[in-house]
């Protein structure tokens, strides 16, 4: 089965993040790297970006498919995941770890009540 | 409500993902396309193609009709062989393209895509119907069939254990190893006869079986038993068109089409222009010999980008020049790989080429076929 860290939040569309104060980290959920398997490129926004709750800000390629990424939080994007770039392959090896996509300061920390418990997430991948 | 194969069960118990393919419920990939497609490469992959399409055409007639209908010459086959061929409209533009087989004299069978199936059978009805040459039976025997591809380097270590021989039809073999490149013959297994053909889609050696559905599980559960030792893995759709797309092989849908010739596709050699008359044949000659408009072009990326795929633009100094039509990382190569179709002046080897990708421009260069190939 897949793991799902007990202090991280989730978001429906896959997306973990470990809040931290008024900054977040955000990358992809296991489950996600195993659905997706064999990931081959990932695209980062640019570091002071503004995103929305809910905008595709980054992409994650397999080999049969590209598949858009969601910030689950608004905020400006503060670092990136240099190593993901070089070695895609982190994501699927270490999804909420080494694996992680950016760090972003929140514009709303009261968009952090919607996002998903561990429980719920689970519940929502069968798990 | 999608169709399922024979092995629909066979893939649940190994964990698949299934996609609809074609109309079919089918195995994209059972742990990791980049691990089935190396299995094939270096080993052995077993993949479901029961949703292949079987047409079987005999009679007096059946040799000349085939030769009017068929781009490639019939007559070059003798009983126990095989050829690749397509079938054209009369402007020349494919209808599908395919394997046909000689069994024994007047007796052939067509291996048919399985998108292609109803419309392929609806086309050879109404060319039969107006065919004058001889007694003709043709059949849609695509629900007698389930069938399985074993492609790798290793499979003939192992595939006489699986199918004893000798075999038991009108083309004599002692055991199925002793088959050359695109020859078929009868094998019993279980008591039943399967057609075993040395052929494939993977650009490796191997082997396309066919079995009745009610044998085709204890053959897939022996290839996989006895296969295990020499590193045989289940292989899903996703690596059988990432190992077809290293060599250039054209899938129906992508590379081929009804307003897509042979010619511009780069398989003008298996269109036999001096056999007489075929449906489309006067278009082919001609484009034979005062060109085409595009050609079909493949390329390696240059640079890191993301996989090209299907539908993206392809650009030569500031001009988007063509469209690609299949695209994939290649797990041989490590780099971005695809196909697609380039004015006939751009599409020379070693021309550099740029692939949109979201907006942005990534240097390619167009390559020779095939883009992979064994060391």
């Amino acid at each position: 089965m897949s793991n799902v860290p007990s202090d991280l939040k989730y978001a429906k569309s896959h997306e973990w993040i470990r809040i931290s104060g008024d900054t977040a980290t955000v990358g992809i959920t296991d489950h996600a790297q195993a659905e997706l398997t064999d990931i081959v490129f990932v695209e980062l926004p640019a570091v002071g970006r503004q995103v929305k709750v809910g905008e595709a800000c980054a992409v994650v390629e397999s080999v049969k498919t590209a598949s858009d990424i969601y910030s689950p939080v608004s905020g400006e994007i503060t670092a990136v995941n240099s190593a993901v770039v070089d070695n895609p392959a982190l994501v699927n090896t270490a999804p909420d770890s080494d694996g992680w996509f950016y760090k972003i300061k929140l514009s709303n920390t009261a968009e952090v009540n919607a996002l998903l418990s561990p429980d719920d997430y689970k519940k929502q991948i069968g798990g | 409500m999608l169709k399922r194969t024979a092995l629909y069960a066979a893939h649940q118990k190994l964990g698949a993902k299934l996609i609809d393919f074609g109309g079919w419920e089918m195995p994209v990939q059972y742990t990791s396309i980049t691990d089935e497609h190396l299995a094939v490469r270096h080993a052995a992959g077993v993949f479901d193609i029961s949703h292949m399409g079987e047409v079987t055409v005999s009679g007096s007639g059946a040799e000349a009709f085939l030769n009017s209908v068929l781009t490639n010459d019939i007559r070059k086959l003798v009983s126990g062989q095989g050829q690749y061929t397509l079938m054209c409209n009369r402007s020349g533009g494919v209808i599908d393209d395919l394997y046909a087989y000689r069994l024994s004299v007047n007796v052939y069978l067509l291996i048919i895509n399985a998108s292609r199936i109803e419309v392929d059978v609806a086309w050879l009805q109404s060319e039969a119907a107006k065919f004058k040459g001889g007694e003709l039976n043709l059949s849609d025997a695509s629900h007698h069939y389930a069938a399985i591809a074993v492609q790798g380097p290793r499979v003939k270590e192992f595939i006489n254990t699986v199918i004893p021989g000798p075999s038991a039809s009108v083309f004599q073999v002692a055991s199925v190893t002793d088959l050359k490149k695109n020859q078929i013959a009868g094998f019993h297994f279980d008591n039943h006869n399967l057609l075993v053909a040395r052929t494939g889609y993977t650009g490796e050696d191997g082997f396309e079986i066919l079995a009745p559905d009610s044998d085709i599980q204890h053959l897939w559960d022996k290839l996989l038993e006895v296969g295990q030792p020499f590193g045989i893995k289940p292989a899903g759709l996703g690596a059988r068109d990432t190992l077809r797309t290293e060599v250039c092989y054209p899938l129906y849908g992508h590379e081929l089409d009804e307003n897509t010739t042979p010619i511009e596709a780069g398989v003008g050699s298996f269109v036999a222009h001096e056999k007489g008359y075929f449906n489309g044949g006067s278009v082919l000659a001609q484009q034979k010999a005062t060109g085409v408009k595009r050609k079909l072009i493949a390329f390696k990326m240059t640079e890191k980008s993301p996989p090209p795929r299907p539908q993206y633009a392809i650009w030569w100094d500031d001009f988007k020049i063509g469209q690609v039509v299949s695209g994939t990382q290649s797990p041989s190569l490590g780099i971005g790989i695809g196909m697609g179709y380039v004015p006939p002046e751009q599409a020379k080897p070693d021309t550099k080429i740029e692939i949109e990708i979201r907006g942005k421009n990534y240097a390619a260069v167009i390559v020779p076929k095939p883009i992979y190939k064994k060391s």
